[in-house]
């Protein structure tokens, strides 16, 4: 349903050189498939989903979209893959219009594709939206500003949902919740992938979140996918010491044995050469 | 276990008998006017030492970020009530100008949203300088200091990004350049309103450990706000829970976690996906938290409580204290607040 060929990209850096930030990226999405991206900070993830939704153009390397090269999709085409391919973004505070209200961004796709012309029909699907992502019918006339960060993260996803999109590309979009919200948020995205055969592209740093949702993984370090296959295998049992080096480092919600580890890693850090800061 | 200075370190540390460093006081907060007013946060009462730790955590919505944003006074439209002490100064009472001069000597905040505290048109290197400058340390001082605190907080090719904008960092580093900006400065408080979602488990590790060495070694007073309760077993010494604008329950980590008292505690530990186990489904508190607008009478919590009584419908509990720990739940007795 999508598949990644090739991909790579450089930025120039401030200081005039060429950055190589992906290289050689391969990566499919089968249609009804959760898989996931993981890898560290700075690795290039953000990056991988910009060119996978045509907002940024590789040096080399291809993106299709169940039979649309998405980098040189005109017309028909490009509507099709905009209406079928949804993002959510990083940066829920970014990417969600500050001038508009909650019930415009939501209903902005079913407008836009003229999906539900009839105006309390749309109403009703925004209430209904905001009620899956555990939000309600009160948060429809208000602006983002008025919404916490998790809030705004999960006004992001009903928009991303709003016109039943077939692929969701999602970049960290469980980060800002707390375990509750996240839990609902999550059993939310698989039951639409059980039910509607939604694929999601998931990119996120919490390896128990994309472990529990995700049936394929891959992992990236510094451009470079290092590791993939079932998400079981490769956050289960890899030998891969990156990968391991992500696993040792969840933390894990008990206090003696987090404070066991982290004397472990002071101790570490304090002899010669160490980091004291001052 | 390795022995180290760490090692022997009480995890929470003896009670100080010195006035606290941030103490807050009876802390409402109130969006509109008239009819339309709505209470985010009510009545809100705790205290960081130096070279404490304490973690704020709570569903999303809970009223965390607006606690913090009051306690720094940044949104002219919030009314704010109570006192809020730092080093001796009630910050409530402070004209505004006063106001500006004490966050920049004293508070250091970390945002949930690192693009608002950054200007895109500025390059990193200056921005992290900043602070520095406007003390009037030399240019190339503040800027080997900036390279010396993004490298701290393992940034990679540091010296390289300092000629860098915003767009240029990956989400996880804006985040960590406004971390810097925040140290840079070396505060007495430091407030972090969720400083590390958008990192992944390594790196948040390290900017953890860093905090926490920053608070052990120089007496920062840290509020850390969080949703994360790994984080929170690792990081703090004291934890609230903050549940529809109000402190429900409070206590020291260890026996936060092995025993929580509010039911909302409890659920709020059964919640978390663990890297070792796979559940099929994750477990949540059943129904959502209630908006500011519809809070229903007595326990916020009532509607979502399998415990719940007759009397958590009518009164809302008063906060009791018990040792260590103070919880506000009708199942603890103590009667209506
Ligand atoms: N527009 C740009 N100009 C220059 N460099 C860039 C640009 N966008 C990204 N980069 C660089 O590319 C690398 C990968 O960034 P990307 O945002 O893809 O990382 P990421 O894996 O999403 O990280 P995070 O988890 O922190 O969000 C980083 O080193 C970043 O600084
Ligand atoms: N400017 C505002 N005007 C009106 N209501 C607001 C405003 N800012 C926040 N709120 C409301 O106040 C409540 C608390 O918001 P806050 O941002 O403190 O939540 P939070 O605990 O930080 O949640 P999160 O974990 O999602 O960031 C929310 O219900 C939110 O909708
Ligand atoms: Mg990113
Ligand atoms: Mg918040």
């Amino acid at each position: 349903m999508l598949e990644i060929r090739g991909l790579s990209k450089s930025f120039r850096s401030a200081a005039g050189t060429s950055v190589q930030v992906l290289r050689d990226i391969n990566f499919t999405v089968r249609p009804g498939q959760i898989a996931g991206l993981v890898g560290e900070s700075g690795s290039g993830k953000s990056t991988v989903i910009r060119c996978a939704l045509g907002l940024q153009r590789p040096d080399s390397g291809s993106v299709s979209y169940d039979g649309i090269d998405v980098h040189a999709a005109r017309g028909p085409q490009l509507m099709r893959f905009r209406r079928e391919v949804q993002p959510v973004f990083q940066d829920p505070y970014a990417s969600l219009n500050p001038r508009m209200t909650v019930e415009r961004l939501i209903d902005e796709g079913l407008r836009v594709h003229r999906l539900l012309p009839d105006a309390a029909a749309r109403r009703d699907r925004v209430v209904e939206l905001l009620e899956m992502v555990g939000l309600d019918a009160s948060a429809m006339p208000r602006h983002p500003r008025a919404f916490s960060g998790g809030q705004r993260q999960r006004i992001a996803i009903a928009r991303a949902l709003a016109i039943g999109p077939r692929l969701l590309i999602c970049d960290e979009p469980v980060s800002a919740l707390d375990v509750s919200v996240q839990a609902q948020v999550i059993n939310l995205l698989q039951e639409m992938q059980e039910r509607l055969n939604l694929a999601i592209l998931f990119v996120a740093h919490d390896l128990a979140v994309v472990r529990h949702i995700c049936s394929e993984v891959a992992v990236l370090e510094r451009g470079v996918i290092v590791e993939s296959g079932k998400s079981d295998e490769v956050l289960g049992t890899s030998q891969y010491p990156y990968t391991r080096a992500l696993l040792e480092a969840v933390p894990i919600a008990d206090p003696l044995e987090a404070r066991r580890r982290r004397c472990a890693r002071l101790s570490v850090a304090a002899s010669p050469g160490g980091n004291g800061y001052e | 276990m390795v022995d180290t200075p760490f090692a022997n370190a009480p995890l929470v540390p003896a009670t100080n008998d010195a006035a606290p460093l941030l103490d807050v006081r009876g802390l409402s907060v109130s969006f509109g006017h008239g009819p339309a007013a709505v209470r985010l946060v009510d009545n809100v009462s705790f205290a960081v030492g130096a070279g404490e730790r304490v973690a704020l955590v709570g569903e999303s919505g809970s009223g965390k970020s607006v606690t913090a944003q009051a306690l720094m006074r940044l949104n002219p439209h919030m009314q704010v009530s109570g006192v809020v002490q730092i080093g001796g100064c009630n910050l409530v009472a402070l004209s505004d100008k006063e106001m500006t001069a004490e966050r920049g000597a004293s508070i250091g905040m970390v945002f949930q949203d690192p693009m608002s505290s950054l200007d895109p048109l500025m390059t990193i290197g200056d921005q992290v300088a900043e602070t520095l400058r406007l003390r009037g340390v030399s240019a190339a001082a503040a800027r080997a200091r900036a390279l010396r605190v993004l490298d701290e907080l393992r940034v990679d090719r540091a010296a390289e990004r300092l000629a860098a904008y915003p767009h240029e960092f990956s989400g996880g580093m804006r985040q960590r350049v406004v971390i810097a900006m925040a140290l840079i400065g070396e505060p007495k408080v430091l407030i972090a309103d969720e400083p590390t979602t958008a990192l992944d488990v390594r790196v948040q590790e390290r900017v953890l450990d860093l905090l926490y060495s920053v608070s052990k070694e120089r007496g920062l007073a840290v509020l850390l706000i969080t949703h994360d309760m790994g984080i929170v077993a690792g990081f703090a010494d004291r934890v609230m829970v903050m549940y529809a604008g109000r402190i429900i329950e409070q206590n020291d980590v260890e026996p936060l976690f092995a025993s929580p008292r509010h039911p909302y505690t409890q659920g709020l530990l059964g919640a978390i996906p663990r890297i070792d186990q796979k559940r099929e489904q994750l477990q949540s508190i059943p129904g959502a938290p209630p908006t500011p607008f519809t809070r229903p009478p007595g326990c916020h919590f009532n509607p979502r409580c399998a415990m719940a009584m007759e009397i958590c419908r009518k009164d809302y509990p008063a906060m009791i204290e018990t040792g260590s720990a103070r919880v506000a739940c009708h199942i603890h007795g103590g009667g209506h607040a």
